[in-house]
């Protein structure tokens, strides 16, 4: 069996998401899922491009759209592996439909370029809701050869999957259970956690790093809390921001968590029976290895050296004092507590 | 105040403003639907961190508040995770709204005390440029620029990113960049035309 899909990459999937790329290349596979990459997509504009101008940032998303449906070849699904990607087609797209002076002011900017977009044409889907709906859990579990049996994991499917969900497929928008039953269909433990819709912060590491590092700072002291190994993300973003961001959160807090955070694909892929460097593991900043060694796998050493990843050495912190204020110590007491 | 050096966008009768914001969101924003219950607020995660909250940022929308709202940094700090859009009992479509503001306070020049207008400018420089965007050099941009204190601790990282192949030196440039160019200052024009139409009362 095999099911076709239009794909839309989205620029961190040759950047900074390359390990997931590879692994969903590995889960495609196996899955016999056939994504067909539009040709000459141009970036969706992240949160940014919205912030400066509404009707250039639709303009922009609706160049892709454009090219899906002249592209389209069997079917009209069109797929993304990032929240953010997923959530900005599918926008531009919904208002499209919605608001007939937006379609005819987009239209009229696509045509200087040759382009047009028939609203409703494509259909957008983030690729965890193709895999889980399109293809199942029976065919997701009925090709696991190794199950992540001891490995718990925390899922974590951040916010633009669930909301805005212009569709309104999702019945729960805050604590839905799909990704929880996707992990456990690989075996592994899933713990129920509670933050699993939360942000990562978005643009906040770069535009206020510190409202940045708090909202990592509580996905991670909540998975380490809750007993998980590691994190599991379907969205670039997240994955960036809590990995990459996850040292210089450590010292802007003096906390020392060491919260590994994966794609699901790569999950799926090791399930899968594929090794680890197919997967790219090793390619995280917060390294898995110690938390996959436990279940016998092994991951590829990084270049640079384990320790040296996770960011300086932190200053040891002073031992707090057992009270509350600092308070003048006789010295035969201090001998006593000797 | 944050900015408020800068002078005053002129002042507009009470709910021109707030017809302002509504004819530059698309869709239906539900935005005079707003009944002040402050469940977006208490929904936010950035909310602490912001001017205003967003129930507030409304009420002074509706108020005609126009040069306070469009310098509050409270758009600049939504996350767009979407939270208070889903609780909203109103159903007001709140990022979406807080998108319109900040492109309204772009258009205009006026900018809130906050590296975000910078951050989105730059990546949309990138854009413009190639087609795509350059998550990681824009970063190391930002912060080299923005946070140079910052810059010691992150270097472990920005080493770790190279080295584990994860950043590119250069963005890939898409075929049709003209083509996109021709697209994007088309609705440029478009937009600059029906900013200057009547708002409808």
């Amino acid at each position: 069996m095999s099911a076709t899909f239009l794909y839309y990459p989205g620029c961190s999937m040759d950047g900074s998401a390359r390990a997931y790329a590879s692994s969903l290349e590995v889960v495609c596979r196996v899955l016999g899922i056939d994504l067909h990459e539009i040709d000459d997509w141009n970036c969706c504009g992240a949160s940014e491009y919205v912030s400066l101008s509404q009707a250039k940032a639709h303009a922009l998303v609706g160049r892709n759209l454009a090219l899906a449906e002249q592209q389209r070849n069997g079917s009209s699904t069109l797929v993304a592996p990032c929240s953010l990607c997923y959530v900005n087609l599918a926008k531009t797209d919904h208002y499209m439909r919605k608001d007939r002076g937006l379609a005819a002011s987009v239209n009229a900017a696509l045509e200087a370029g040759g382009l047009a977009y028939t609203p409703g044409a494509v259909k957008v889907r983030h690729l965890f809701e193709v895999i889980v709906e399109e293809i199942g859990l029976d065919a997701v579990h009925a090709a696991v050869t190794r199950p992540l049996a001891g490995l718990t994991v925390a899922p974590y499917l951040g916010c633009l999957v669930t909301r805005p969900d212009y569709d309104g497929r999702w019945a729960s928008k805050e604590h839905p259970v799909a990704f929880d039953r996707l992990l456990a269909s690989l075996g592994a433990e899933v713990v129920d956690f509670p933050l699993r819709t939360d942000c990562c912060g978005g643009h906040m590491t770069q535009i206020s790093p510190d409202t940045g590092f708090e909202l990592i700072r509580r996905l991670v002291d909540a998975a380490d809390r809750l007993g998980a190994d590691m994190l599991v993300t379907l969205c670039p973003m997240c994955q960036m921001n809590v990995d990459a961001y996850q040292g210089e959160m450590n010292r802007h807090f003096h906390t020392h968590h060491h919260m590994p955070i994966l794609f699901f694909t790569q999950l799926m892929g090791l399930a899968f029976g594929a090794t680890a460097s197919e997967l790219g593991f090793g390619s995280e900043v917060v390294s898995a290895r110690h938390a996959l060694g436990r279940i016998g796998i092994e991951v590829p050493v990084a270049e640079p050296p384990p320790d040296a990843t996770d960011g300086p050495p932190v200053r040891p912190r002073r031992e707090k004092k057992p009270q509350g204020l600092p308070m003048p110590v006789m010295p035969d007491e201090t001998e006593a507590v000797r | 105040m944050p900015g408020s050096g800068q002078a005053d966008p002129p002042s507009v009768r009470e709910g021109d403003f707030l017809r302002e914001v509504i004819a530059a969101t698309a869709g239906d924003s539900r935005l005079g639907c707003c009944i002040q219950c402050g469940t977006c607020g208490g929904s936010c995660p950035s909310a602490a961190d912001m001017d205003h909250t967003p129930r507030m940022l409304f009420a002074m929308i509706r108020a005609g508040l126009r040069g306070e709202v469009l310098r509050s940094t409270t758009p600049w700090m939504c996350v767009s995770c979407y939270f208070c859009a889903v609780r909203c009992p109103q159903e007001v479509h709140i990022p979406d709204v807080m998108y319109a503001v900040k492109a309204i306070a772009t258009r205009e020049g006026v900018m809130p005390d906050s590296t975000a207008p910078d951050f989105s400018r730059t990546f949309v420089s990138n854009i413009h440029r190639y087609g795509r965007s350059y998550e990681v050099g824009l970063a190391a941009k930002h912060y080299i620029r923005h946070y140079p204190l910052r810059l010691p601790g992150m270097a472990p990282m920005g080493i770790a990113m190279v080295t584990k192949g994860r950043m590119g030196f250069a963005p890939h440039r898409i075929r049709g960049v003209a083509g996109l160019r021709a697209i994007l200052a088309r609705a440029e024009e478009l937009e600059r035309d029906g900013a200057t139409r009547e708002v409808p009362a």
